[in-house]
């Protein structure tokens, strides 16, 4: 009995213990986000303070009303910033999504000649920093006339996701028995059919998930949109960011109400699809 | 329903090739296995005549359309593979009705369809579960399902029954047979397991590295093996090889011991040749080995015995070779006695030692 007791009192310690560990490690990750939110509520004053005000005295929009207002007073055009973005980030994901099915399909189940090199060499490209792609880029673009435009972003980011999406997709689509698909032809598919009928369904958690990844790049990259965007007609939000930065000052609370808004749709997209985010994560499940 | 007729099927797999142009006829309505160690083409062989594989030589014959170069779905064959490749997001009903979705027929119909397929393989009660939720045997039951809806022309069937437990498989396996009774439908059944074949087949295919060794009743290819691949590898167990040479009529094996040449058989003076008995045909003297009318005695000191209930397994020392044999009235048996042991001589057969092939006449 008293190694019983003991047992149970070990058990105890090892679940707060547990509890513990998780709730430092959240707070590490949820802090920064929490201190944004915060701050885009409160007047820069309160901002600044040392040492920091926990506790807010006061919140207000002041921020939010500055940042929608005239472009005297603090203002930015955060709907343009925010449409550009939304523009980019799903055309460069959709096409990065298809391109990734089609390649990650291929890699999962054609024999071809090279297809070791060509997806070592795909995943090399992940290896390269992307800032410095940056100079190159910019020349090229400039070159052929597509810096700040929508569509050299768009290229810029498919590029960027598509190693990443033909990777994820490989990794899926190689979970999915042939039989099925074997299955289904002999069931009276084209291969085509096949596929949209029965493969896709199947991966289609898995698939999620890379566009999940690959939109939430696009959405927050920063570095090479920096370099590739000049003026409202494809500034990106992260780029918009700078707006607040003049040659003296920072405006940090219109800076925090901007990433907030940047934050709220990636959080809902990721609302929205978690169920198949959790599911393509833990993909074993789905096996007949 | 058809007949599936197989004209000197080749597949290399570049320089390779993995099935050396076999020929097999397959009539309307039979059972037929195809059985063989793993990696001698069995499972290649049927995917050929699915339209999985691409068919490196040779023609194949559904019903009287040559089909080599018809993709799958224009072969009416339905096909149930050994991991059941169950559609994982669409619900029992929805996998069992699939094939005829795809064909457009009409709502009523398929439903209709997929009623009498569920009745007949007792599935009405699961079909609005996922596969994800059906034990092994029940997965089972709907990959079959799945395959008699739209009444194809040929069943396919690779190693359907593998990936289950003893007790399952042979339910299923009597399943199976009754359904090709109730169904009447040409069967192509590829299996590894000897037992399954005997059990189901009205002719057994017996392969090995991508030729056929033998085709048969179970009866035949069991009473008249044409080499010492498929004595050994139909039966259980497995039947006994004496290797031996031809000395004055008789056979002589290495140890002096003579044994008669079985009626029916014969092989020159000289010859090196391989006996074979199986443990059914080989006795302790007084342990009601049937009488044939040609028997003949040999002494062999055991080994090992297995009681298994009605029968004992003895494992014996014959010329160096061990040597199993049964015992009807079951005792117990002291090891290192030496018996007297009754073969019924009709019941065994001679093969060439070099190349393995039966020395009948
Ligand atoms: N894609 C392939 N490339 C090369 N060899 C193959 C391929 N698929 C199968 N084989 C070979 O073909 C032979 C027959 O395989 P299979 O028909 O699956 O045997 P089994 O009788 O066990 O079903 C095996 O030796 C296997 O290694
Ligand atoms: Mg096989």
């Amino acid at each position: 009995m008293a190694s019983n007791a003991s047992h149970r009192a070990r058990k105890r310690a090892l679940s707060a213990a547990h509890f513990i560990g998780l709730f430092l490690a959240m707070s590490l990750i949820c802090l920064p986000g929490l201190w944004i939110v915060l701050n885009s509520f409160r007047p820069t004053v309160e901002i600044m303070a040392k040492p920091p005000v926990w506790i807010p005295n006061s919140l207000n929009l002041d921020h939010y009303r500055a940042m929608f207002g005239g472009v005297g007073e603090g203002g930015v055009p955060v709907l343009t910033y925010f449409r550009n973005s939304l523009i980019i980030s799903v055309t460069s994901t959709l096409v990065a999504l298809l391109v990734g099915m089609a390649g990650g399909y291929a890699f999962a189940r054609y024999r071809f000649k090279g297809k070791a090199a060509l997806f070592v060499g795909l995943m090399a490209t992940r290896a390269v920093p992307g800032v410095a792609l940056s100079l190159p880029l910019f020349i090229i673009m400039a070159r052929a006339g597509i810096i700040d435009t929508h569509f050299g972003l768009i290229l810029t980011y498919v590029a960027l996701n598509v190693p990443f999406t033909v990777w994820l997709i490989d990794g899926f689509f190689r979970q999915v028995p042939r039989e099925l698909a074997e299955a289904a032809e002999i069931d009276g598919c084209t291969r085509w059919q096949a596929f949209w009928r029965v493969e896709f369904p199947v991966a289609r958690a898995g698939i999620a998930s890379a566009g999940i990844f690959a939109f939430l790049t696009s959405w927050n990259e920063y570095a090479l949109a920096s370099q590739l965007t000049r003026s409202v007609n494809s500034k990106t939000m992260p780029v918009g960011l700078l707006d607040f930065t003049s040659q003296f000052t920072l405006n940090w609370g219109g800076m925090c109400a901007l990433a907030v808004l940047m934050i709220i749709p990636a959080l809902v997209l990721t609302f929205l699809v978690q169920k198949h985010l959790i599911a393509g994560l833990t993909f074993g499940g789905v096996k007949g | 329903m058809a007949q599936v007729q197989l004209q000197g099927i080749v597949k290399a797999y570049g320089a390779l090739r993995v099935v050396h142009a076999i020929d097999l006829d397959i009539a309307d309505g039979e059972f037929v296995v195809l059985v063989g160690p793993s990696g001698c083409g069995k499972s290649t062989t049927l995917r050929m005549i699915a339209g999985l594989e691409d068919i490196s030589g040779g023609a194949l014959r559904i019903g009287d359309r040559v089909v080599n170069d018809l993709p799958p779905r224009d072969r009416n064959i339905s096909m149930v593979f050994q991991n059941y490749a169950l559609y994982p997001h669409m619900t029992v009903r929805e996998n069992l009705g699939f094939s005829l979705k795809i064909a457009k027929r009409a709502e009523a119909e398929i439903a209709k369809a997929v009623t009498e397929a569920a009745e007949i393989l007792s599935l009405t009660p699961l079909l609005e579960r996922k596969p994800g939720q059906l034990s092994g045997g029940q997965r089972q039951r709907v990959a079959m399902g799945r395959a008699i809806v739209r009444h194809p022309d040929v069943f396919l069937f690779d190693e359907p029954l593998s990936n289950l437990d003893a007790k399952l498989r042979t339910q299923m396996r009597v399943e199976i047979k009754k359904l090709h009774q109730r169904l009447g439908t040409t069967i192509v059944y590829v299996t590894h397991d000897q037992v399954e074949a005997m059990t189901l087949a009205d002719r057994i295919v017996i392969m090995r590295d991508g030729r056929i060794e033998q085709i048969g009743t179970p009866l035949e290819v069991f009473e008249t093996p044409v080499n010492t691949f498929v004595a050994t590898f139909i039966g259980s167990p497995p039947m006994n090889l004496l290797a031996g040479r031809i000395a004055g009529g008789a056979v002589e094996l290495a140890d002096g011991t003579r044994l008669p040449i079985p009626p029916g058989h014969g092989a020159a003076e000289g010859r090196a040749v391989t006996f074979g008995v199986r443990a059914d045909n080989i006795m302790p003297v007084g342990h009601a080995l049937p009488p044939t009318a040609h028997m003949a005695e040999v002494e062999m000191e055991v080994q090992l015995s297995e009681p298994l209930g009605t029968e004992t397994l003895l494992f014996a020392m014959l010329a160096g070779t061990e040597v199993q044999a049964k015992m009807l009235n079951p005792r117990p048996v002291p090891l290192g006695e030496r018996l007297r042991f009754q073969i019924s001589l009709d019941k065994c057969h001679l093969f060439d030692a070099d190349s393995g092939v039966a020395l009948r006449v």
